[in-house]
């Protein structure tokens, strides 16, 4: 017998409707994936707010290091010219 | 040098605290903030689901069977807003099982309104309409709480809170318009629930330990007598439509201030309630114990399924 007495934790992520992202909405217990599904359709779509639910176990999940935001972004940070806004187009130039 | 980064990083917190940014469970923070939020957050998860109680307990009572499909709803999404908080909570590190253990042993509180018994069918009006109306006024300024979590979990609260009380209010205006009996019915229930939901506000600022600290850190935004204000003064025309009276000698209004006059909270009630000596607290609780305890084996072997299928699916791939 296991010694885990807590059901392990899921992240929840839901599509609102056909054509949109999965998005994040929470998390929750369930002792599978199976039940992790079910527990979320009860806990967070209540009131149609999904049509596909995505459960996974929160231990799997990675993250960057907020403290290391700063320097782990920086690399962006200076690039203006990714952006169509940087280049000069004249008046005359049209549909650009 | 531990000094100079640990006062850096404070410094980084309460910057992003005076700029709006929201803290996220990953960003440094104090620990005072952490406990403070913990603390609040799991008090507010437990009042969602002890609050089933108290309305659960008229569901197979309800008059018809639109009401009951209804309070079910109601009741239901109770559950979900417990939950939304309580994984709201563990982002800060807690977890369930001590949550949970921190409500069955008394440690945790929980709102003392749900510590009153509901005696007639129209308490599940007057609950709906002032309890769930004073809970929207605590809750909608937390949608804009300085922690991330918490915030999002309380636009999903908000959200669906509204048809609670719109719920509550169309019970309260059903039996005003029906016969004297039912009238007096809906006003027996007004005059049990109006005190203990002003109490929901909590205590007077000036008796209110964690109300400063917490303003600063914006975790709240109003303090405990803005919003008891700010309640009266909705809620007072709202009975005087229903044809209801206030049971307040000392209401009248003030029109210096723009608002309603009214009298002293019992606190002596108040704080006895808090402590435990409220109409149902041990009631409460042991039911909650009772549910919890039952429910074991069942969390124990859905977690035995999950894993004898688990270990089946890794024989079956070898």
């Amino acid at each position: 017998m296991s010694q885990q007495k807590e059901w392990p934790l899921w992240e929840v992520f839901i599509r609102s409707k056909q054509g949109l992202d999965h998005k994040h909405v929470g998390s929750l217990h369930a002792a599978d994936a199976e039940m992790a599904i079910q527990n979320a359709r009860d806990v967070y779509t209540r009131r149609m707010e999904g049509v596909s639910i995505w459960v996974v176990e929160s231990k799997h999940v990675h993250a960057s290091n907020p403290d290391e935001a700063a320097a782990f972004f920086d690399p962006a940070n200076d690039k203006v010219y990714r952006h169509p806004t940087f280049y000069e187009v004249p008046a005359e130039i049209k549909n650009m | 040098m531990e000094t100079i980064i640990e006062k850096s990083l404070e410094e980084a917190f309460e910057e992003k605290i005076a700029n709006e940014i929201r803290i996220e469970p990953k960003d440094w923070m104090p620990e005072q903030y952490r406990k403070t939020l913990v603390r609040q957050i799991s008090q507010h998860a437990h009042s969602e689901i002890v609050g089933m109680l108290p309305e659960g307990n008229w569901i197979t009572r309800a008059p018809s069977l639109k009401r009951k499909a209804i309070l079910l709803s109601k009741v239901q999404d109770e559950a979900g807003h417990g939950l939304y908080l309580y994984s709201a909570a563990e982002t800060l590190g807690t977890s369930r099982d001590q949550m949970v253990a921190d409500l069955h042993s008394g440690k945790a509180k929980y709102s003392s309104i749900f510590n009153y018994p509901t005696l007639s069918w129209a308490d599940i009006g007057a609950i709906g309409w002032l309890v769930d109306g004073a809970a929207i006024m605590n809750q909608v300024p937390l949608i804009r709480t300085s922690y991330g979590p918490y915030a999002r979990a309380m636009v999903r609260v908000c959200k669906e809170e509204s048809f609670h009380q719109r719920q509550g209010f169309e019970i309260m205006m059903t039996l005003c318009n029906g016969a004297p009996a039912q009238k007096k019915m809906a006003q027996e229930a007004f005059n049990r629930w109006w005190w203990p939901t002003l109490m929901m506000f909590g205590p007077k600022d000036a008796e209110s330990p964690n109300t400063e600290q917490s303003m600063r850190w914006k975790i709240k935004r109003f303090t405990n007598d803005e919003l008891r204000q700010r309640f009266v003064d909705m809620m007072v025309p709202q009975a005087e439509f229903l044809g209801l009276t206030v049971p307040d000698k000392d209401l009248r209004w003030n029109e210096a201030k723009n608002g309603y006059d009214f009298g002293e909270v019992d606190w002596e009630e108040f704080w006895n309630v808090v402590k435990g000596n409220g109409p149902c607290n041990k009631d409460r609780i042991s039911t909650r114990v009772k549910a919890h305890e039952e429910g074991a084996w069942v969390r124990e072997a859905a977690l035995a399924h999950a894993q004898k299928r688990a270990e089946r699916e890794a024989v079956n791939q070898a």
